[in-house]
């Protein structure tokens, strides 16, 4: 056995766990890539520590300074986790409805939370941010929706990690958020072999933004490349616990949200095809969910917090 | 054929406060001219002055994008359910 030096050296490297039992055609396999175990608790610490490593090496941060960032959870605990170890301060701009585990996370790490509107979702982090960065010069701002160290971390990463270990791979599903999974895993893929497929998988979050005063208000991530993608699918709150409970139930695999929506996905992708093999990330565990009783209240219920908050 | 669109809360003032409207046409851009004129303030949110889709509007067939479908040449039946959403992040 080794013993590692810190954490960050246990960033990346997830396991994946064949789950076809879950496949609605036997002839497709379907291939869960855990992202829940990184230390951290999701995909995000992989670009966590990639966005902090170029700014080093790119002299923009310095001991001690302070790390601004928009984060709907994820992000910022990976970004807390890695600012303990490297010595800096954090604060994340946090939409008020996350669930309060992703809250609780942030300030275990020690981080600060500056709380954006609920009603304005992920883009309202997006809009205080760089509101509040035009104000404070001397903070850092690595900006995952615009940093290309963001599709980089999975370029380098998580798609060579995929060929690897499922060269036989015809389609990658994924969640959408700030679409470096997708653009990162999707370029690699797609490079190796041009016929594999990438579908994003969306939350319909739209219909809870309320707090947008026209469209002009909606945001698209500048690391956004549409022509990487192949399918677009939404997938609403009631489907994705469903699937995140047969995930728990019939596989032992304890994941998020996002990840039963992701498998969601994954099945109407294997309704369509003859055959194949597809891959399904599976972005973070079910710790940070438990308050929403995905598992445990009547589905109605659940499906009625699931869809008032943020899980992307 | 009518076929009913689910409209995002920023859309519904101009639709006198509804939820869901019905349009007439075969295509997601049939769908939208019959929109439009129904409810001319929608026009400039939904698309661009050449007549493309607005980039910050996800319009979905079935909760498929149509981006990735036919664009607004995508079919439409009467059955089928129509959602316009503007495009948010997570993260």
């Amino acid at each position: 056995m080794v013993i590692h030096d810190s954490v960050i050296d246990l960033i990346g490297n997830t396991p994946m766990v064949d789950v076809s039992r879950l496949s609605p055609n036997p002839a497709v396999k379907i291939s869960a890539k855990l992202e829940g175990q990184n230390p951290g608790g999701s995909v995000k610490d992989r670009i966590a520590l990639n966005m902090i490593l170029r700014a080093e090496e790119a002299g923009e941060l310095h001991e001690g300074q302070t790390i601004l960032e928009p984060s709907s959870g994820n992000t910022g605990i990976g970004l807390g986790m890695i600012c303990r170890l490297r010595g800096y301060k954090l604060k994340i701009v946090l939409p008020e409805n996350v669930s309060i585990e992703r809250r609780q996370l942030l300030e275990a790490f020690g981080a600060e939370i500056i709380t954006s509107p609920g009603e304005e979702g992920s883009n309202g982090a997006v809009r205080l941010a760089n509101e509040l960065i035009a104000e404070l010069p001397d903070h850092a701002y690595l900006y995952q929706y615009g940093n290309e160290a963001n599709p980089d971390a999975h370029y380098r990463g998580t798609g060579p990690e995929i060929w690897r270990d499922c060269p036989e791979v015809t389609h990658f599903v994924a969640g959408l958020g700030t679409t470096g999974t997708l653009m990162g895993v999707g370029r690699y893929l797609t490079e190796q072999n041009p016929d594999v497929q990438i579908w994003a998988i969306e939350p319909p979050t739209g219909e809870l933004v309320q707090g947008l005063r026209n469209l002009d208000d909606g945001f698209v991530p500048p690391v956004f490349d549409p022509s990487l993608l192949d399918r677009r699918v939404i997938v609403r709150a009631r489907e994705s616990i469903e699937w995140t409970r047969r995930l728990t139930l019939e596989c032992g695999i304890f994941a998020g949200l996002s990840s039963g929506a992701a498998l969601a996905g994954a099945a109407k992708v294997a309704e369509k095809i003859d055959s194949g093999s597809i891959v399904v990330l599976l972005a973070d565990g079910g710790w940070k969910y438990l308050s929403t009783g995905a598992w445990t209240d009547d589905l109605d219920e659940a499906e009625a917090k699931a869809s008032k908050i943020v899980y992307f | 054929m009518a076929v009913e669109i689910r409209l995002p809360t920023i859309l519904r003032p101009h639709a006198g406060g509804e939820t869901t409207v019905a349009a007439e046409g075969a295509t997601v851009g049939e769908l939208f001219a019959d929109l439009t004129s129904q409810f001319p303030g929608m026009k400039g949110q939904l698309l661009n002055a050449d007549g493309s889709l607005h980039r910050f509007v996800n319009v979905y067939v079935n909760d498929e994008d149509i981006r990735y479908l036919e664009q607004l040449d995508t079919k439409v039946a009467g059955t089928d359910q129509i959602s316009i959403l503007p495009a948010v992040a997570g993260g």
